[in-house]
């Protein structure tokens, strides 16, 4: 598989990542990516397909506690760091369309 | 009693025990210390004198009035700012958390204060932890005590100058990839990652949940045990965190006997790529373990060769979905364009833009890419295989020896601004420390003299199976014993005996 990764696709990916990158940003990743995506491509050469993927390096199944209350923040200690707060609720910009 | 700032943890508790010392005095001289050099050094992005006097002042009062405490009791501490705090603040090394106050410990600062360890303050750090140098801290560079034109190593570099430099006996860090290590061995200081779940990350910011571990930063190995015996230990609040009884690392850095122990020198890590003077006082160690009667053998793990491109991809592919926590609604950064009224998604893309800086932004896009439609099999899918193959290489060469040894970094302490232009060359400074954080298994740094070829510290990794941390701390003892690795005389001055 080539690694080739335009200026385009940075952009596209800094949409979906939602980071608006200026325009030296896109210049700049955009010359970047492509070499440090050719280094990593070499793993797609060192496996082959019937090795396993590890996603962790400890075999844990599901951990659960004891469906118990406990002790948990204030409101207030949780809306300590929100950039803006109301009626003990985290204040946000708009997040629906108008309509 | 000579200067307090220059004993080891180990020392001050043991003067702590017997009177000659009281904790007042020994974080005052912490304190007074970091007033004097870290303009220099860059070590501390929040210093907290109040609230490390107050808890040398109990630990005291407890003490005189004939209370047993625990060994640490007293000694202080400094803590990498990526490992939250009540009552300071945690930036992270990041813009998009300048000035936020955690409302909440983590796990490993509760057992701190269990411990009566007065925490001198936060560390600095490389931005989230991303990066070798801790030239990516968004407040400023951390530098080497050695050479302070130099780096200090990353990302837990404000803990490394802080400790190497005498500003603090112990430190906490993070190593994801060898963050804890690679700064150990760039400042002649020991460093230890424990087993992956050995230790919380309860409260710890995260960067690749699956690799991020804390240690201990010590001068020396026994130092290191002592840290290390209070952080670790099951905890319900992190579901990785393992339910399995800690090692005995203090016995094992007491004891430090290699004989008949059975290491080997990992083929793939030295040599070509190593420079010259760090691959000298490597080859010298070996050999310090042969005479001392370890049977040293090769070992080959030839899977290592392909860690970086793996983790280069894990890490990203991580980092990607953990910091898309960061998104400016419950706390941090907030930026709103100008223009009409904004939606939350335009004022979270242009406070990500704001608040994160170029390496964090790199690794998120790299991270977005290969976790991609179409690119998820090829690149994260391919790298979670080598990552299995790291860790059948371990196993292997487990079954032939009891632990693995390398030069824990391929080069000495670089120029500050040397590597910053080449992401890719940075990157490429990781290659002894990140199989170990692939597969899991603990690895611990110490110092073994200078290199002949630019006179700065070299450091020798040892690596154990997962949850025998202990072989670490004995391995590390015995080398401790049998080289004569200089001390720091002090900032910029050199070595000294």
């Amino acid at each position: 598989m080539s690694s080739a990764i335009s200026r385009e696709d940075v952009a596209h990916l800094a949409s979906l990542a939602r980071i608006s990158l200026s325009e030296d940003e896109l210049d700049r990743l955009g010359a970047e990516l492509p070499a440090i995506l050719d280094h990593v491509a070499a793993v797609q050469e060192a496996a082959s397909a019937d090795v396993p993927a590890m996603s962790h390096p400890v075999p844990i199944d599901n951990v659960f506690r004891d469906d118990v209350v406990r002790p948990g923040l204030t409101p207030d200690e949780a809306l300590a760091g929100a950039p803006a707060s109301e009626e003990q609720r985290f204040l946000v910009p708009q997040i629906l369309g108008e309509d | 009693m000579s200067d307090p700032v220059r004993l080891k943890a180990a020392e001050i508790a043991e003067a702590l025990g017997d009177g000659s010392l009281t904790s007042v005095d020994v974080t005052q001289a912490h304190l007074d210390r970091i007033a004097d050099v870290d303009d220099r050094l860059g070590a501390f992005l929040h210093v907290d004198p109040e609230g490390a006097l107050a808890t040398a002042a109990d630990v005291d009062a407890r003490r005189a009035a004939g209370e047993t405490l625990p060994t640490l009791a007293g000694v202080p501490v400094a803590v990498k700012d990526l490992i939250n705090t009540v009552g300071q603040p945690t930036t992270a090394g990041s813009r998009i958390l300048e000035g936020w106050v955690p409302p909440y410990d983590a796990t490993v600062v509760t057992r701190l204060r269990a411990a009566g360890l007065p925490i001198l303050g936060k560390t600095n750090l490389d931005e989230f932890a991303m990066g070798s140098s801790n030239e990516h801290s968004a407040y400023k560079p951390a530098r080497n005590p050695w050479d302070t034109e130099r780096i200090p190593g990353g990302s837990s570099g404000g803990s490394a100058a802080a400790v190497a430099g005498y500003e603090a006996p112990l430190a906490l860090g993070t190593d994801t990839g060898g963050s804890i290590r690679q700064p150990g061995a760039m400042t002649g200081i020991v460093g230890v990652k424990p087993t992956y779940g050995g230790v919380s990350r309860y409260g710890v910011i995260a960067m690749a949940s699956s690799l991020d571990q804390v240690g201990p930063m010590a001068r020396s190995v026994l130092d290191a045990a002592l840290l290390h015996e209070v952080l670790a230990g099951h905890d319900p609040r992190d579901s990785t965190s393992l339910d399995a009884p800690v090692p005995s690392v203090v016995d094992a850095a007491r004891r430090g006997d290699v004989t008949g122990l059975r290491v080997g020198v990992v083929k793939e890590l030295g040599g070509e790529g190593f420079q010259p003077g760090v691959q000298q006082r490597f080859d010298e160690t070996v050999e310090l373990l042969a005479q001392a009667g370890a049977e040293v053998v090769e070992v080959s793990c030839p899977s290592f060769e392909h860690g970086i491109a793996a983790y280069y991809l894990v890490m990203p592919s991580e980092v990607s979905s953990n910091l898309a926590r960061f998104d400016a609604m419950r706390y941090g950064l907030r930026v709103t364009p100008d223009g009409p009224p904004a939606s939350a998604e335009q004022v979270m893309a242009a406070s990500r833009d704001a608040g994160f800086g170029d390496e964090v932004k790199r690794r998120i896009i790299l991270g977005t890419y290969a976790l991609s439609s179409g690119y998820y099999d090829a690149y994260y899918g391919s790298a979670q295989k080598v990552r299995t193959l790291v860790a059948r290489d371990f196993a292997a060469a487990f079954e032939q020896v009891d632990v693995l040894v390398s030069p824990t970094t391929p080069t000495t302490a670089w120029r500050l601004g040397e590597k910053s232009d080449d992401p890719l060359a940075m990157y490429l400074e990781d290659v002894a420390t990140i199989p170990a954080n692939l597969a899991g298994v603990p690895g611990l740094s110490l110092p073994v003299g200078l290199a002949s070829d630019t006179g700065l510290p070299v450091g020798v990794q040892v690596l154990a199976p997962a949850l025998a941390d202990d072989r670490l701390y004995n391995v590390g003892a015995a080398l401790e014993r049998l080289v004569d690795a200089p001390v720091l005389a002090d900032i910029d001055a050199g070595a000294a005996r």
